[in-house]
């Protein structure tokens, strides 16, 4: 059961309230980091580590904070979440902070962190908590790696490009010979609301489809269901 | 009565956000404290690295990093609060001068930046040790960012002539050094603060080869 509601919520994050593409939040550093996979992955990855830490910390505090100020509050605890991650990747993990370093202050900026934080985990358990706060964070990544990766091969034909600095000796790939000359706009802002608006209407095509299709043939699968088991429409839905 | 509850309600909230702001405010520090040798110690050998990279350690034989000139504020090398000079020698004799400078006008702020002259004028090598130009467009200022490996950008100024100094503007500006299209700012900046710092360099080596170490220039 409760297995089951993690799943519901890993779902939730990962497809039908996905940041990136349903919600449209954190476009900030979406838009600023999305030019290769590299840069664009670093920060998914440090993401939902602050956003497991946050949810969980908030959640486990929740009973503590005052409604009337909780935003300040919240803001305070993520503030100080993410000095402390700095800190710690640049004494522990330097080889990965010199990578990484100028995208974690810059995750303080994303409002996804405050709006989890205040929808999910201000009114939920810790352990559900920290789930919503990884899976939003994959959710996110995912974006972010197919921008990414859009806006790397078309704008200047490469694909993983910088990976040695994260995995010495491996190299990144030149997908056009060395002579592709590049193509600007996708490397800048402009390339980065071009290429989002194909992710959003590629969800919402697959959404739509889904829907169209269950539309189409509900009286085969869903009323013999209903009629043998009535609990199951209610949890699909 | 709604007096009452509205300054009790404030006095509570209050209380709770100061509690909160304290122990907050403590893991922070208790975190900064553990961490700043970690981090001094990581800065310290990530600078002893730049510095082989712009200045080989052939060229010279003393204790490069106790072997300084305090600068005050300096408006050639973009220094608002002072820096240091680092001076190499081999054998007592000049053989190069290190300098801190900062170039002002990035895209994104500041650029700053390790540049070593040799004693003969001469541009030995560059390194950007700060910055914040665009990832993606405007970093491959710093090698690391370069997607050129085998020539990153700032290879360019290796070697580059006490002649070619005057030279030493981007392409668009008349110079000689080239740059990514659509990124030229991060690469002018750049450009323009070593030419400067060359030029700081020949000006003043005599007096800066000369000061007390440790002192003011």
């Amino acid at each position: 059961m409760d297995f089951q509601a993690h799943k519901e919520i890993a779902w939730n994050g990962i497809w039908k309230q996905n940041t990136g593409v349903v919600q449209i939040l954190g476009l900030c550093p979406i838009l600023a980091i999305s030019t290769n996979v590299v840069n664009a992955v670093s920060l998914g990855l440090a993401t939902i580590l602050v956003m497991a830490l946050a949810n969980l910390a908030i959640s486990a505090l929740r009973n503590f904070i005052p409604y009337e100020i909780r935003i300040p509050v919240f803001i305070l605890i993520i503030a100080a979440l993410v000095t402390v991650v700095d800190l710690a990747f640049n004494a522990y993990l330097h080889e990965l902070y010199l990578v990484l370093g100028i995208f974690i202050p810059l995750i303080v900026t994303n409002c996804i962190v405050l709006a989890r934080v205040e929808a999910f985990a201000a009114k939920n358990e810790p352990a559900h908590s920290t789930t919503d706060g990884i899976a939003m964070g994959v959710g996110l990544t995912l974006v972010l790696a197919v921008l990414g990766a859009m806006r790397e091969i078309v704008g200047s034909g490469t694909l993983f490009s910088g990976i040695e600095m994260i995995f010495p000796g491996t190299e990144g790939l030149t997908l056009f010979g060395d002579n592709y000359p590049g193509f600007l706009v996708a490397i800048l802002p402009p390339g980065a609301f071009i290429a989002l608006g194909f992710l959003i209407a590629g969800r919402n095509w697959i959404e739509a489809r889904k829907q169209a299709r269950a539309r189409a043939n509900p009286p085969a699968s869903g009323a013999p269901q209903a009629s043998v088991e009535p609990s199951a429409p209610a949890e699909a839905a | 009565m709604s007096e009452t509850t509205a300054l009790g309600l404030s006095a509570r909230t209050g209380g709770v956000m100061v509690a909160f702001t304290v122990v907050f405010t403590a893991v922070m520090a208790f975190t900064y404290d553990a961490t700043r040798d970690q981090i001094q110690a990581s800065a310290t050998e990530e600078k002893m690295k730049l510095i082989s990279e712009v200045l080989p350690g052939t060229t010279y034989d003393n204790a490069l990093l106790e072997d300084y000139v305090r600068l005050g504020p300096t408006r050639e090398l973009g220094l608002d609060e002072g820096g240091r000079v680092y001076r190499a020698r081999k054998a007592g004799q000049p053989a190069a001068l290190l300098l801190e400078t900062t170039a002002p006008d990035g895209y994104s702020g500041r650029i700053d930046l390790i540049v070593a002259i040799n004693a003969d004028g001469s541009v030995s090598g560059v390194r950007a040790v700060n910055h914040r130009e665009t990832p993606g467009l405007g970093d491959y200022i710093d090698p690391r960012k370069d997607r050129d490996k085998k020539s990153p950008w700032i290879a360019q100024f290796s070697d580059l002539k006490a002649a070619d100094v005057p030279a030493c503007k981007v392409k668009k500006d008349g110079g000689q050094i080239t740059y990514h299209t659509g990124a030229t700012i991060s690469a002018r900046a750049v450009t323009n603060a070593v030419g400067r710092a060359a030029r700081f360099a020949a000006d003043n080596q005599n007096r800066l080869f000369a000061a007390k170490s440790g002192g003011p220039l």
